[in-house]
């Protein structure tokens, strides 16, 4: 099984990379080197194997419904490489229109 | 249905409903969601997306959520689990919003609501799911500054949403307001959300097509997805507005769901039409997984049997109680219910304090609603408190005055609120005692003899007259005890 370029660009689109022709190519096998190496599992017969959401043996860990003290706004934006009246300033995305959600 | 000298069609609708639940904190950690806080006040390091913050369930959430599902007749499965749906916005810090994908907390649930052919006929609208996700952030543009960049507030960001998605069922833009408004009233009754559109806790997607019947042979339209509608007045007319757009395309290029796939569409208000916001085929590709940061949840057999039994009444079961309790026709039942928990307390103090519950259906339908549609204003901000329109009442039943007298202690009341007695007091408004109404229509009778021969001879409304005469000289003559008065003395003479 073989990525295809489309499939790559498809990819970056989603993960909202910018990649040139050049990183394409380079980026491609090793995707493929790592799809092949998860294929690995397709390996062992599950038919019997219940799907199972999570490895620990523990479910319904809740808390209650109390609020705590967060951040102060500084403290939210203080990592923010620019900020304006109390919020995070952001420019555009590329492929906006694709990306914003339903 | 068919559109004018066209082919019949009808219309289909499915309704994708956001519901904020009424929590105080959010959905993974304890920040709160008040609403209108300024931007990025209410965020820590988990709703922030921070490296190495991990999500803590809300329980409250689960209680809201598994309520609103009992609510809608849906059942609540056993199992329920946590899935991360990626997509990149700036809104979304964490790179993913954390919602249920297979095994959503809410499955396979019905709402029933009134036929829009018929109004005896009631329909069964099935809801497929309701699961519960997170709410993204805010992003702000700023066009008019020429600013490219967006601000971003977070304070939103991980507030508990249930999504409730409908079944195709619906008809007509008129259903699907009556759906809303069902699911509306049963959420604010139950207390799970508030329900308000202005403010983002209820939120509405319409999916759209058309069933075009061309000599026997049915057609569908492409199916459009309706976003950015504000009110239940806006979703009716985007409906309304689609549907004649999706037939005019058609005409106009013949195409059906097979030729073209599901289109994303904007709603502008001020124009009254949708937009195309994007083509399906690009929109993203959400890749779901099971969240490795939250546990499965069983819900326990006891948690839904005391949701069940926490769950009051239901708008049904209301109306029957006020027609019993205050012996009200139906569909006065009707009205009141569908106007909500706040109408609906208001009603039950008045009409308590009145002892007269069709009197006081009849004045809230009329003129208290009247007043809060003109004002556009709500019941909790109306000037005349539910006590006071039951004294107000009481003492019309009693015949202290009339329906006009009472009318002007109302409007009194509406500009300078206060009480019944300070109105009346303002007003001048003095009951008259039966002596002094007997010599007025002592008097009246006394200067036109010949009404006492005409209700003599069988014509009593020959009175009437003579009780607008009465009004004339005392203002606060009650017409209902002059009539009464001038027909004894008639009888006695």
């Amino acid at each position: 099984m073989s990525l295809t370029v489309a499939e790559v660009r498809k990819l970056a689109l989603l993960a909202r990379l910018d990649l040139s022709d050049d990183e394409v190519a380079s980026v491609r096998p090793q995707l493929d080197s790592i799809l092949a190496f998860v294929k690995q599992l397709t390996e062992l017969d599950t038919t019997d194997v219940e799907p199972m959401t999570t490895a620990l043996d523990v479910d319904n860990r809740w808390r209650e419904d109390q609020q705590l003290p967060g951040l102060m706004n500084e403290e939210a934006l203080a990592n923010s490489p620019s900020q304006n009246e109390g919020c995070f300033l952001v420019p555009p995305v590329l492929g906006v229109v694709a990306s914003k959600k339903s | 249905m068919t559109l004018s000298d066209g082919y019949p069609t009808e219309t289909i609708i499915g309704l994708e409903v956001h519901v904020q639940l009424k929590t105080q904190t959010k959905l993974f950690c304890s920040c709160s969601t008040q609403f209108g806080a300024p931007p990025n006040t209410q965020v820590c390091p988990v709703c922030l997306g921070l490296p190495g913050a991990l999500p803590v369930m809300n329980e409250h959430a689960i209680d809201l959520a598994i309520q609103a599902g009992l609510a809608i007749d849906c059942s609540i499965p056993p199992m329920t689990k946590w899935d991360r749906k990626q997509y990149f916005y700036p809104d979304l810090p964490k790179g993913y919003q954390i919602s249920q994908f297979d095994l959503p907390i809410c499955a396979d649930g019905f709402v029933k609501i009134t036929d829009d052919n018929d109004p005896e006929k009631i329909r069964r609208i099935g809801i497929i799911r309701a699961h519960l996700e997170e709410d993204a952030g805010k992003s702000m543009h700023d066009e008019a500054s020429g600013r490219s960049d967006s601000r971003i507030d977070l304070n939103r960001c991980g507030t508990p949403l249930l999504e409730i998605v409908s079944q195709p069922d619906l008809r007509s833009a008129n259903e699907a307001k009556n759906y809303l408004t069902e699911l509306k009233l049963r959420m604010t009754l139950l207390g799970v959300s508030d329900c308000e559109m202005q403010e983002g806790s209820l939120r509405v997607d319409a999916n759209v097509n058309l069933h075009i019947d061309v000599n026997g042979e049915k057609i569908a339209t492409p199916i459009a997805e309706i976003k950015n509608m504000n009110s239940f007045r806006a979703v009716e007319h985007a409906i309304e507005h689609e549907i004649d757009r999706q037939y005019d395309v058609w005409e106009e290029t013949g195409k059906t769901i097979k030729d073209e796939s599901k289109t994303t569409r904007g709603w502008d208000d001020a124009t009254g039409k949708t937009f195309l916001q994007r083509e399906k085929e690009e929109s993203a590709d959400y890749r779901y997984f099971p969240d490795p940061d939250l546990l499965p949840i069983r819900v326990p057999r006891e948690r839904v049997d005391a949701a069940k039994a926490s769950l009051g009444e239901m708008p049904a079961e209301l109306c029957q109680r006020l027609q019993t309790q205050y012996g009200i026709k139906l569909y006065d039942a009707n009205v009141i219910v569908n106007q909500g928990r706040e109408l609906i307390e208001y009603f039950e103090t008045a009409a308590t304090t009145s002892g007269d519950g069709k009197r006081t259906s009849s004045w809230i339908q009329q003129d208290v609603m009247r007043t809060l549609n003109e004002k556009q204003i709500r019941i909790a901000d109306f000037a005349v408190s539910a006590d006071q329109l039951g004294e107000l009442l009481q003492r019309v039943s009693r015949g202290d005055f009339d329906n006009a007298r009472a009318r002007d202690v109302f409007s009194h009341l509406i500009k300078n609120a206060g009480t019944v007695e300070d109105a009346v007091k303002a007003l001048g408004i003095e009951s008259v005692d039966s002596s002094e109404i007997e010599t007025l229509c002592k008097e009246l009778l006394d200067a036109n003899p010949q009404v006492i021969d005409d209700v003599k001879s069988g014509k009593k409304q020959a009175v009437g007259s003579l009780i607008g005469q009465a009004k004339k000289k005392n203002p606060n003559a009650n017409p209902k005890q002059v009539r009464e008065t001038l027909l004894q003395l008639i009888e006695q003479a």
